[in-house]
């Protein structure tokens, strides 16, 4: 089955994250298709390559890298969203004058139609949030 | 068939569960994740919600119970413990997943 | 399957005090690029997203009630508000603000898109979604 996934909070805040990571990785593994992962709202916080939590403690933005790795996962942050809470990648630091970027890759950032698109798209789409 | 509502609130905080149980249909499954599971413990003043609740399933994630301490004989008669996997199964099984958050 | 699909957005949340209002509410206007049949559904504090007369002046608060009153015209056709939710809340239709649709094909117009409607018809309503979002 197709499925899409919406994330709605940050890391490390709200589980809601570590729901929606171990729900993909146990569609994906149970051989469903994931099409997407949708990061909205504070969600796009799970895009940085700055995060650095404690060493005891998990790694989630680079758990969302090793599985969109391993299963070639589209990883989409809303610019919309992301431009709100300084997420930048090279095209948004070039379009709005900034000197830094901080985007984890895969994640790439996009418009909200990918969400739409998404929703249209899959089977099912499954939100976590607060 | 009907749908899957997830409920992610201790009923204690706000009234996701009341609602979701409220709002579904005939047959539909509930399913408690995160702080949602203190919905499934049995002996308290929320139990009512889902011992009242007829022609609905309810089913609780498994990790979340374990990492707040609720062993399977806390839980109320007829929840259904679930993993991942089976809370996949759930949503390909179901008609559609709503978040009750 | 088709390929219109029934969307309903789930509103619970009030608001101002959080971003989700606001944030779902740009969802639902991105979404009118895509040609799917929208309704909105306000239930819980969600109701408190269409009463009258909110003024952010003093708050500096970004206002968008002005946004809700053009949805019409973002190929909303529905919004929905649970008659339960309002009534706790000491709340009436006469609260809420009114928007306007018109197809501008076939030029049928409706005064205003805005019911109240009681708990066995928002059941009802989101069974027969498609997708459900929730913010």
């Amino acid at each position: 089955m197709k499925l899409s996934v919406q994330i709605n909070e940050g890391p490390y805040q709200h589980q809601a994250t570590d729901t929606a990571y171990h729900f993909t990785k146990a569609a994906l593994e149970n051989g469903h298709e994931v099409m997407r992962v949708f990061f909205y709202h504070d969600g796009v916080l799970n895009g940085t390559r700055l995060t650095t939590p404690p060493q005891d403690d998990r790694h989630i933005v680079n758990r969302w890298v090793e599985l969109a790795e391993k299963y070639n996962l589209d990883l989409v942050l809303c610019v919309a969203a992301a431009q709100r809470r300084g997420l930048v990648d090279d095209g948004e630091a070039e379009r709005n004058k900034k000197n830094a970027t901080n985007i984890q890759e895969p994640f790439r950032i996009s418009g909200l139609g990918q969400l739409i698109e998404a929703a249209i798209q899959s089977d099912r789409l499954v939100v976590f949030g607060d | 068939m009907a749908d899957l509502f997830t409920v992610n609130k201790s009923p204690f905080e706000k009234n996701s569960l009341e609602n979701a149980i409220k709002f579904s249909t005939e047959g539909a499954s509930i399913l408690l994740i995160e702080d949602g599971v203190y919905g499934a413990s049995k002996g308290t003043a929320c139990e009512s919600m889902i011992t009242g609740a007829a022609g609905k399933k309810f089913y609780a994630l498994k990790s979340d119970l374990k990492a707040r301490g609720i062993a399977d004989d806390r839980l109320i008669d007829g929840v259904e413990v679930v993993d991942y996997a089976g809370f996949v199964e759930l949503v390909c099984s179901t008609d559609k997943t709503q978040a009750w958050l | 399957m088709s390929d219109i699909k029934k969307f309903m957005y789930l509103n619970r949340r009030a608001p101002y005090g959080t971003i989700y209002a606001w944030e779902s509410l740009e969802v639902v206007l991105i979404g009118a690029a895509f040609d799917q049949e929208v309704s909105l559904m306000f239930a819980d504090d969600g109701v408190y997203q269409l009463v009258k007369g909110c003024d952010t002046s003093e708050s500096d608060m970004k206002n968008f009630m002005p946004t809700y009153r053009t949805l019409g015209d973002y190929g909303v056709r529905y919004m929905y508000v649970d008659q339960a939710s309002l009534e706790a809340r000491g709340l009436t239709a006469d609260d809420l603000i009114e928007v306007a649709w018109e197809d501008w094909e076939t030029e049928e117009e409706v005064d205003n898109i805005v019911e109240v409607v009681d708990s066995a018809k928002v059941t009802e309503l989101m069974a027969e979604s498609d997708v459900v979002f929730s913010f």
